[in-house]
């Protein structure tokens, strides 16, 4: 780890994005997705990107992911600068440090529960018979002990994200992300995942996770969040505290 | 990931597209069987050339004579095969000496004297001139008696006889069997070489055999007629029945080398000797050397020419047999890989097609933390699972057809008449490097579309609907 890098862990930063742009080319035209972004996710906070379809949030959170690169700029995750990784730490960034929950779950279909939730311990190298206690302790905090023998075709669709989220954490990461979690589900179930997820976010045994959300629903941001980020044609348009 | 985490997730991967996957591991596995049967059928009639050649003990036998003269414009005579024999020692005789001389060259087994000589062979009311031979105690064990019938002499002076089946009709009525010839008595009648006996006791003796002429007084020894009884032991196949040549000195009967040594039968080599002044003890016409395997013939013929005498063996023969055959069975190798080429091409397809369907499921992988590394690796597996099951099915087939072209042409020989050798085999080596290679080839195949799912974008494989 660097001096600088160590500096930005001992703030208390868990992200940290530093004039960040990511622009793209269609032919002649260069749009700018994410224009010049900076900003702090301390570690513990809830933090909600909130914005309209198009305005560049789920941009910026696949940058935090490690999924996609910047065009400029830096972007710091648990103290270490995502640009500076190759493609395999960036794997292991992704692996290890962060989970992802998407928006439409993004389960394997030819998977059973168990199985899909196994794969980021295959994927980390954990041995064998490490996994099937991991497997069932991820699952039984999403509530979904008793099905993880289906497959994601025979769930509902807020037990498929259940079971997204128990992928997402079943390594244990320090950083959760989600992409619009409940948009393709009912207000209902839409809120039992919320819900869940302030349940990951401060459990009651105190070993909480950054959780840095995407979502066009402000009424579930100011619920849950603790800062309000609003993104507007790639920029940070309003910055609004909670709590 | 691991290995075996790679070969779970590619076997379910492969399951799921049961039927596409199957026919492609088809075609892989036809491509392989035609290669395998291809290859089984070139083995096989290597080996059954590699057999008769063997039989006639070309592989590790020299010859050795005495050098005469220059023959061939060359120094020594006999096979020059390329070496540069100007400094070869003098010609020598071949007497007990030489003998023991060469026995004790390195990778040297025996050394045997030839005995041969032409003698009547008589089985009431058949009689045969014929051309026997000594036969070492050694020939039972080398595989040139193969499919004889009966038994090997019972011991190394016995007075048995192995006949070859050609020759053994002769001495039958007609229309019988070969084999029928085993446990009769056959009288062979031949020149015997009398030494003579001391002046005084040449005075002695009335007997008119006996009589000792100016010639013979000038030769050393006489000649006198002799005959002896045999009894047949062995029978080897006839030329018709897939027998013909046995042994590096092909004869019509056989006794045990001792026993014809004893014969004391009168050849070519002694009348030569005669006409020489100073000639003693023991003269060999010729001594055949056994090398303990083919790869040291040449470099002992090399040797006992160097000695003065003159070497003769068929290695060449048996070298340029040997590339012959690696060169047919390159050809029918590559013959049979067209067919596993054209599915190489099937594997790269149906990869690539998995690739389009899979393509969300590789975004996810690589949300969830697989490296490049891991999804090339995943696509590899696959390619190499299907290359080792179409290898496993392939080799199966290709035995199969074989085994179906073997038994068509023993069939079709029958029917001609005629005996059916042996003409296929699959050994180990076929079998291992079969499927070695269908899994080569997939892997190969796999490169591509491999690499391909390894440099997706994961945003965008994601999106991919």
């Amino acid at each position: 780890m660097s001096v600088t890098e160590s500096v930005e862990s001992l703030n208390g930063f868990a992200i940290r994005a530093d004039r960040v742009s990511r622009h793209y080319k269609m032919g002649d035209t260069v749009i700018r997705a994410v224009e010049q972004i900076s900003l702090d996710v301390r570690t513990g906070e809830f933090l909600a990107l909130l914005g309209a379809s198009g305005s560049g949030k789920s941009t910026l959170l696949n940058l935090i992911a490690g999924l996609d690169r910047p065009s400029g700029g830096a972007i710091f995750a648990q103290g270490r600068d995502l640009a500076t990784m190759t493609s395999e730490e960036l794997a292991a960034h992704r692996n290890r440090t962060i989970g992802i929950v998407f928006q439409s779950f993004q389960l394997l279909p030819r998977m059973t529960l168990e199985e899909n939730v196994e794969l980021p311990l295959r994927l980390a190298e954990v041995p064998r018979g490490e996994r099937p206690g991991r497997v069932k302790e991820a699952l039984n905090r999403v509530g979904l002990s008793a099905r993880t023998r289906h497959r994601p075709t025979e769930l509902s669709g807020g037990e498929q994200q259940r079971a997204a989220i128990a992928r997402a954490l079943v390594n244990r990461p320090m950083i959760l992300l989600a992409d619009e979690p409940t948009g393709n589900l009912d207000s209902k179930t839409g809120e039992e995942i919320m819900n869940l997820i302030a349940g990951i976010h401060r459990p009651a045994d105190g070993l909480g996770r950054t959780i840095v959300m995407v979502t066009h629903e402000r009424v579930l941001a100011e619920r849950y969040a603790d800062r309000i980020v609003t993104l507007s044609d790639g920029v940070i348009s309003r910055e609004e505290r909670l709590r | 990931m691991k290995l075996g985490d790679l070969t779970e997730l590619a076997a379910r991967n492969l399951r799921e597209s049961m039927l596409r996957n199957s026919l492609t591991t088809l075609g892989i596995g036809i491509g392989v069987a035609s290669l395998v049967a291809l290859l089984s059928l070139g083995v096989g009639l290597q080996q059954l050339v590699g057999r008769s050649v063997a039989r006639a003990g070309l592989f590790d036998m020299i010859s050795v004579r005495a050098r005469q003269g220059t023959p061939f414009g060359q120094p020594g005579g006999g096979r020059r095969l390329g070496r540069d024999l100007d400094n070869l020692a003098p010609p020598r005789a071949l007497d007990d000496a030489a003998r023991k001389e060469l026995a004790a060259l390195p990778n040297v087994l025996e050394v045997n004297p030839e005995e041969r000589f032409t003698a009547e062979a008589r089985r009431e009311p058949y009689s045969q001139l014929v051309m026997v031979a000594g036969m070492a105690q050694s020939s039972q064990s080398s595989g040139t008696l193969d499919g004889m019938s009966g038994n090997f002499f019972s011991g190394p002076e016995a007075d048995e006889v192995i006949v070859q089946g050609d020759m053994a009709k002769r001495l039958l009525d007609e229309g019988k069997a070969p084999a029928s010839l085993l446990g009769q008595e056959i009288t062979l009648r031949f020149a015997q070489r009398q030494a003579l006996p001391p002046p005084s006791e040449q005075a002695a003796s009335d007997a008119p055999n006996q009589a000792v002429g100016p010639d013979e007084e000038a030769m050393g020894f006489s000649i006198v007629p002799s005959e002896k009884k045999f009894r047949v032991v062995g029978v080897t196949p006839a030329s018709d029945a897939g027998g013909g040549q046995v042994g590096f000195n092909n004869a019509g009967l056989y006794l045990p080398l001792a026993v014809a040594e004893k014969l004391q039968v009168v050849q070519g080599a002694d009348l030569r000797d005669a006409t020489r002044s100073g000639a003693a003890g023991t003269r060999y016409a010729a001594l055949n050397v056994r090398a303990s395997s083919p790869a040291a013939v040449s470099q002992l013929e090399s040797s006992i020419a160097q000695m003065g005498f003159a070497a003769f063996s068929l290695i060449d023969v048996t070298r340029n047999l040997r590339t012959f055959f690696a060169i047919f069975d390159l050809f029918l190798g590559i013959f049979g890989s067209l067919a596993l080429a054209v599915a190489s091409l099937g594997i790269i397809n149906t990869l690539v097609m998995a690739i389009l369907e899979r393509r969300r499921e590789i975004g996810v992988l690589k949300a969830l933390g697989a490296a490049n590394r891991d999804v090339r690796q995943l696509f590899f597996v696959e390619a190499g699972v299907m290359g080792f099951v179409g290898g496993i099915f392939g080799v199966a087939l290709g035995w199969a057809i074989g085994k179906a072209i073997h038994l068509a042409t023993v069939v079709y020989l029958k029917r001609q008449g005629m005996t059916s050798p042996n003409i296929w085999n699959v050994p180990w080596w076929l079998v291992l490097g079969a499927i070695g290679f269908a899994v080569l080839v997939s892997l190969a195949s796999g490169i591509y579309p491999a690499s391909r799912a390894a440099k997706l974008d994961p945003v965008e494989a994601l999106r991919y609907e």
